[in-house]
């Protein structure tokens, strides 16, 4: 950065005051201009309910609005993500005075209905009771379904109650208050708090996020350059946390990076984010874009001494990206190949400055920490994984969504509870969790508490979030083989037993499938495991084994019937 | 190696390049810009990219093949994915992604004799709520059944008459 002289920073510091005031009081106008509405009709604009028409359901609301003439008293809000993806396009009505109502599966003629048999009587006269035409009642979705009240919300808690595009509304909502506050404390105890948190890596790894920035914050800038980086590279098929988190909640991201900056003196930060998520690239842009019109990126932020800017690169398609050194190759604009560590980003990152790098949810987790305090999100959860995890409850499931639980919350509770039990009629089978890295948890352990030690004790991980729900018409072979060919498809080629390893375990799993295996192939592929997982460069190739050893491990049956059925033939 | 490149087409890629020479990590967000306007990447672009930001083809060529996103030929007018992500594989989708390609007598990554269709089976599109997924030049159909196959198809053979 250029060198300024005393006089003129001190005028930045001025201005950064000022800005600062500015949108204070831009959130208390949000605010004021709440109140006076006398009704609020929140339509959930995620991925999900876009896909099912949302956009055009909004429209339709606005259309009813203005013909009922009720427009200036009736807020219209497109939000992030609410969760039950399933039931989709979702709205929720909120009247001054009476309970929130849930509309599921809405559609443009049926936004037409719930203004003209909901909305308009009620404002006409605040006691009238409601009453629905049994097309609309069949619509409702409860509220005090399990789905919605075992959850605990901290990262997703503004996703489904808020306009993401809508700056004032995240201030009025309690933004940038924790960046504020932390300006206001010495680096070190902002990592301090983060530390005692007990936050940890929600990427998959789980390493102790004030650890990582405490790494970072005692390495010296090189070129007077220090990094923090958004990992966004959700490539886990099955996983979609991030992709919401980003286009719900992209200033919160941005924020957590904010801090993360300022605690360990990290001088710019980049997201890198799929290209495969338009709308979180999209709010992710317009995030940026106002917060450097705004003044919260860029000199002297709200009058101190800390100067930010962050930019955007796309990720491009490559599972293994998400590996930290290979993401840090792709942002070079190189094939996305990973590196032995030591040297560890925090020494040699990103163009060969010191950095670090923190998955989407983590960031965002960070200005609630901030602002509630250590002690606070250190009782949520269990012993060793503190505080709550968003998952993709997805597959068997009758509530299928976006869900976000305390840690140590149970499969059982997940699938049973929230998820509303099967969605098929037959019994459930297994969960997978950690995606291409993790493994199966046969039904029998579904009283297993959700955390990062028992996931991993069973021969899964926690992984990024992605829960795949299986009954029992699903083939466990069929899905390690699945796992297993996405890996092999990713892997990079640079370490020999990833690269081969993978493609032989695969020909042999393949073999197997088809009826043709023996006992030597299954010996086989557990050697050809057990040197993958400790020849490989990278996590990709060490974990690429996971779906098949515990599918082994747990189906060992489903595996014997396809070596018997060879056998007869 | 392909077509030649009309006068028009060549000023509009290097206006494309133009404001990401000299900055940091630009060369896979401007090709995906250059990808984003012509439909993928053709050779005399990477070319092009090569002399406008000072990179090897090599290392371009190395790019542009190692990522998914990046398409090397022209895609036919409509654009299917099949997603055959995790939630969308154990609810059906390879039983689409057959149906797709027996009905449309391509592979995943090809095009049709007719120029008109273009198959891509991707893993997770993100709304794993819906699965199974198959997006049409960005319309998404949810839930899709293997009889919905023909009918995707007819309507989009349709729309483009």
């Amino acid at each position: 950065m250029v060198e300024l002289s005393a006089e003129q920073i001190a005028k930045l510091k001025a201005l950064g005051a000022t800005q600062k005031e500015t949108l204070v009081k831009m959130g208390d106008d949000f605010k004021k201009e709440r109140e006076k509405d006398a009704a609020c009709i929140y339509t959930c604009n995620a991925t999900g309910c876009r896909s099912g028409g949302s956009v055009s359901v909004i429209d339709a609301f606005r259309d009813a609005l203005a013909a009922a003439g009720l427009s200036d008293r009736v807020r219209m809000v497109g939000t992030g993500c609410m969760g039950l993806c399933a039931s989709g396009p979702l709205a929720r009505v909120e009247i001054k005075g009476r309970e929130p109502f849930l509309y599921k599966q809405v559609t443009p003629d049926l936004a037409q209905i719930i203004v003209a048999q909901h909305i308009a009587p009620a404002l006409k006269d605040a006691a009238a009771p409601l009453n629905l035409s049994k097309k609309l009642a069949g619509h409702e979705l409860s509220l005090k379904l399990p789905f919605f009240t075992k959850q605990t919300k901290i990262v997703l808690k503004h996703l489904g109650h808020s306009d993401p595009e809508n700056l004032g509304e995240y201030i009025a909502n309690g933004g940038y208050r924790a960046l504020m506050k932390a300006l206001e404390m010495k680096p070190a105890d902002v990592i301090d708090i983060v530390k005692k948190s007990g936050l940890r890596g929600r990427g998959g790894a789980g390493f102790s996020t004030g650890l990582k920035w405490e790494m970072l914050a005692k390495s010296a800038p090189v070129g007077g350059e220090k990094f923090v980086i958004c990992n966004g590279d959700e490539g886990d098929p099955g996983a979609y946390m991030d992709s919401c988190i980003l286009g719900g909640g992209s200033h919160a991201v941005l924020e957590g990076m904010m801090i993360a900056a300022y605690a360990t003196g990290a001088t710019s930060g980049w997201f890198y984010i799929r290209a495969e998520y338009p709308l979180a690239l999209e709010r992710m842009e317009l995030a940026i874009r106002q917060a450097k019109k705004y003044g919260i990126l860029g000199r002297n932020i709200f009058g101190s001494d800390f100067n930010f800017m962050a930019d955007l690169r796309y990720g491009a398609g490559a599972f293994v990206c998400g590996e930290e050194t290979a993401l840090m190759a792709s942002l070079e604009g190189n094939r996305g190949t990973p590196r032995p560590r030591p040297p560890f980003p925090t020494e040699k990152g990103l163009f060969d400055k010191p950095s670090v790098i923190n998955n989407v949810e983590t960031l965002a987790t960070v200005p609630a920490i901030i602002l509630g305090g250590a002690d606070w999100y250190n009782a949520i959860g269990t012993a060793t994984s503190k505080g709550t995890k968003v998952f993709a409850l997805t597959g068997k499931v009758l509530h299928s969504g976006l869900v976000e639980v305390p840690f140590g919350t149970t499969i059982g509770e997940m699938v049973n509870d929230i998820g509303g039990g099967t969605s098929t009629g037959k019994k459930f089978k297994a969960v997978q969790t950690g995606g291409p890295s993790g493994g199966v948890i046969p039904a029998s352990e579904f009283r297993m508490p959700l955390c990062y030690e028992e996931l991993k004790k069973i021969g899964s991980i926690m992984g990024s979030g992605g829960m795949i729900v299986m009954d029992e018409s699903d083939s466990m072979v069929e899905i390690a083989k699945f796992y297993l060919e996405f890996t092999v498809e990713e892997s990079c080629g640079k370490c020999t037993p990833c690269r081969i390893g993978g493609y032989q375990m695969l020909r042999l799993l393949k073999k197997i499938a088809s009826g043709k295996g023996t006992r030597a192939d299954m010996d086989k592929i557990r050697d050809i495991a057990a040197a993958m997982q400790r020849g490989s460069l990278c996590g990709l190739g060490q974990t690429a084994p996971n779906p098949v050893i515990s599918t082994m491990k747990f189906f060992a049956d489903e595996y014997d019937a396809l070596l018997n059925k060879g056998r007869k033939g | 190696m392909a077509e030649k490149m009309d006068e028009e087409t060549v000023a509009k890629v290097k206006g494309i390049l133009l404001p990401w020479k000299g900055k940091r990590g630009n060369l896979i967000m401007a090709l995906l810009r250059v990808q984003e306007a012509l439909g993928y990447v053709p050779w005399e672009a990477m070319e092009i990219a090569s002399v406008e930001l000072n990179v090897p083809m090599a290392r371009i060529y190395s790019v542009v093949t190692f990522y998914n996103y990046f398409k090397l030929k022209t895609p036919g007018k409509v654009v299917v994915m099949v997603c055959d992500g995790t939630a969308c594989h154990i609810q059906g989708s390879p039983a689409l992604v057959e149906a797709f390609e027996k009905q449309l007598g391509v592979k995943s990554g090809e095009t049709t004799s007719d120029g008109l269709f273009y198959l891509q089976v991707v893993r997770c599109l993100g709304c794993c709520g819906l699965a199974p997924v198959v997006v049409v030049n960005g319309k998404t159909y949810r839930t899709v059944a293997g009889e919905d196959v023909a009918k995707i198809i007819a309507e989009w053979r349709a729309a483009m008459g």
